[in-house]
């Protein structure tokens, strides 16, 4: 049996409220114990001992929602490129798109991706199934067959479902399995040929505009279905304060329902987009900085429930074209993180609330191992200095994709070692 | 040109949109073009000021008035003109743009001149080669050189900017020429108005520095130019509005609505025009009708930005700003 202590940790856990100064033992791929009071059962013999010199010693991140290029798309992202960006940034479980090519749609992709997660990866990688075979929103995939296989949520990617009905099946056959479905909300119509926030700065840019509306219409018809069938619903990417207070109401209902935003609509906002830069072509757009406030004030409330990066690697064959022709996305498993502390560092979020959102919750959501440091939980863990500065640069970038957001961009805090299931898979 | 060596030098590298011109750079580039204008209508219409430069017109979006008004600017200053017509049928439209500005930059011309469908087209180009970009309309973003023609026009017909009451009319929603003409008119100190439905306004409307009406008698009323924008007819599909007729009705500029502007208002229009649609034949062809001179303008302006972007002394100074 192989054993480390971290002493003089600062611990965050926020599955037990716990903010203080102690040891985590970690024994062969398991949390042995930790907190203040740790010491006390003694170090095991032969055990490492290592000094975090006070430094936060975190519960891995739990990022759910991640798109990787394999299969079909190689040269953006691989599993393996992923899983090391992840472990770059703290984050030791993702939830993996099925927007892959073939799609996640059938048990044989769902074990291709869990394969090839434990031949190469470095850290947990969960797939999620599409809802829709091809994610065509036509006909239901085998939600049962899928989780029975591995997939621990459904969700058509990018794609919304146009289909009230298929969206009425599919969160009552999920319901039976307890399955959760994920849905991005834009309204094609509504949205049309928008590529940017609907408003002043892009009538300027002359770009067709996305109104908050594209994102509530359906959004709303979903909060209602799943009022009525009772299915587990998750809005997977909210941008817009309409929405938060959308889902507010829903969940004031007592609807089953939950809420996600990236680190992005946290963080930017449309102005970033300055002169067509085609990096901050998100989808959502970036909205306006009432609507990033807006969402701040959700997350802290409690109205969203969970922060991902969305990270979503675009190569220049993708980006390097006028911002209409562009694609959507921006990689972002490596500053999922050190983004979330601006948060905390300026005093948006209490720290503890800033971990339960980017880990503790989201673990939970899906019923992922993980995401605390509970004596028996796997010892997925981060150490992280909080005030280390540091500069965001496209040389440092360990996934394949260089399309990032924060690219020259200033940051306090950062990852100094990662730790997944007891294995060490990064150190700075 | 006579006072080409006088004139201040033209802050400025490539023109790529009237937002980041100066109310000096403007004059600078309408009083150069004034020069040019006297050029045109000599006989002898060939100067040499930039002889031995490369002009490639890379036109994405075909039009032969842009077009053709740009290669008789460059031939008219000497420039050796090459067209690349690019045809967007075969590949991806923008794919190739990168590319083929590669291409191009590789035979190291001194001038392009862009025309493209996609906003920010020309902004994108110009960081990618080495030499001055001219954007010639990108998307429904800007097209710099038509709102410098039409100011020129103005310039010329009422011997100022300040203070006219300038009426754009139509389309302002798709309207690069809108855009850039708000853009000028507003830092030459003009009251810029705009008359469309309320489908045919971008959103923020009432904060790009104008006054809205949604009817022409009002919109027009008093107004010293009035500026009349293409409808193009694909957007009765998209539902922007009902129909041709209806239309017209309400916004085509007849005799009658022109009766609101002042008795010597300027009608103006950056063509192609449908007649019928959002212009009457009989004012399109009528006494207070400044379409044509546009034209002529177009020629004179576009040499007038060339010159001024390729200016010699730039290399004597150290270089590109």
């Amino acid at each position: 049996m192989t054993s480390t202590v971290f002493k003089n940790a600062r611990i965050v856990d926020p599955s037990r409220g716990l903010d203080e100064t102690g040891s985590v033992i970690v024994a062969d791929q398991t949390i042995v114990t930790s907190g203040a009071s740790a010491h006390n059962q003694g170090v095991p013999d032969g055990a490492k001992v290592f000094d975090c010199k006070g430094k936060a010693l975190i519960p891995g991140l739990v990022d759910s929602r991640v798109f990787i290029g394999e299969p079909g798309g190689e040269h953006r992202e691989t599993i393996a490129s992923a899983s090391h960006a992840a472990a770059a940034g703290g984050v030791t479980s993702l939830i993996m798109m099925p927007d892959t090519d073939p799609v996640i749609d059938d048990v044989a992709l769902v074990e291709f991706v869990l394969r090839t997660a434990r031949e190469t990866a470095l850290v947990n990688i969960f797939p999620a199934a599409a809802i829709t075979k091809s994610l065509a929103g036509q006909e239901l995939t085998e939600i049962g067959l899928l989780q029975h296989a591995g997939a621990v949520a459904f969700t058509d990617g990018r794609q919304t479902i146009a289909n009230s009905l298929l969206m009425r099946r599919a969160l009552t056959y999920a319901r039976d399995f307890g399955a959760i479905i994920a849905h991005e909300t834009l309204d094609p119509d509504l949205a049309s040929s928008g590529v940017m926030n609907e408003g002043l700065f892009a009538s300027w840019l002359g770009l067709p505009g996305i109104p908050r509306e594209a994102e509530v219409i359906p959004l709303e018809r979903d909060l209602l279905l799943a009022r009525l069938t009772g299915g587990a619903y998750h809005a997977a990417k909210i941008s817009t304060a309409i929405a938060a207070d959308t889902i507010a109401r829903a969940k004031n209902d007592g609807a089953n329902v939950t809420a996600g935003i990236s680190i992005n609509h946290l963080s930017l906002n449309e102005i970033d987009v300055g002169e067509y830069r085609t990096f901050f072509r998100l989808s959502p757009p970036l909205r306006a900085e009432e609507d990033r406030l807006a969402m701040v004030e959700a997350v802290r409330d409690g109205t969203v429930d969970i922060i991902v990066s969305s990270h979503d690697p675009q190569d220049v064959d993708t980006k390097r074209l006028p911002f209409a022709d562009a694609a959507d996305g921006a990689i972002g498993l490596e500053t999922l993180l050190a983004a979330g502390l601006r948060l905390f560092h300026n005093g948006d979020l209490p720290l503890l609330r800033l971990i339960e959102l980017l880990s503790t919750a989201p673990a939970k959501l899906f019923s992922l191992p993980g995401g605390t440091l509970k004596p028996g939980a796997p010892a997925d863990l981060a150490i992280v200095d909080l005030d280390e500065p540091w500069v965001v640069s496209e040389a440092d970038i360990r996934s394949r994709s260089k399309n990032t957001c924060f690219e020259g961009s200033r940051m306090q805090g950062k990852v100094l070692q990662t730790m997944v299931g007891g294995r060490t898979v990064f150190a700075s | 040109m006579n006072d080409a060596q006088t004139s201040p030098l033209f802050p400025h590298r490539h023109l790529l949109g009237i937002k980041g011109l100066s109310a000096q750079d403007i004059e600078l580039l309408l009083d150069r073009a004034d020069s040019a204008v006297a050029i045109s209508r000599k006989s002898e219409k060939k100067t040499s000021s930039l002889r031995g430069r490369t002009q490639i017109n890379l036109f994405f979006e075909a039009s032969t008035r842009t077009q053709s008004s740009f290669e008789l600017a460059g031939k008219r200053l000497g420039a050796d003109v090459m067209n690349m017509s690019v045809a967007s049928s075969s590949v991806k439209k923008g794919e190739t743009l990168i590319d083929t500005a590669m291409t191009l930059n590789a035979m190291r011309p001194d001038i392009l001149v862009i025309r493209h469908s996609s906003a920010g087209a020309a902004a994108l180009l110009a960081q990618k080669v080495g030499c001055s970009v001219v954007n010639a309309g990108d998307g429904a973003h800007e097209h710099p050189t038509q709102a410098l023609l039409d100011a020129l026009t103005i310039r010329r017909e009422k011997g100022k900017i300040a203070r006219l009451t300038v009426s754009i009319c139509g389309d302002i929603l798709h309207s690069r020429v809108a855009r850039s003409n708000i853009l000028l008119l507003n830092a030459m100190g003009a009251r810029v108005r705009v008359v469309a439905p309320s489908t045919l306004l971008p959103v923020g409307i009432e904060q790009m520095g104008v006054e809205v009406f949604r009817d022409m008698a009002r919109g027009l009323k008093g107004a010293d130019v009035v500026m009349m924008l293409r409808l193009q007819r694909e957007r009765m599909a998209g539902s922007f509005v009902p129909s041709i007729r209806e239309y017209f009705r309400h916004f085509g500029l007849d005799a009658e609505k022109l009766k609101a502007a002042k008795d010597d208002a300027l009608v103006m229009h950056p063509g192609p025009m449908n007649r019928g649609v959002e212009i009457a034949s009989e004012i399109a062809d009528g006494p207070q009708s400044v379409i044509e001179k546009q034209v002529e303008m177009g020629v004179a302006l576009r040499m007038a930005v060339m010159e001024a972007l390729l200016d010699p002394r730039r290399n004597e100074t150290g270089g590109n700003a």
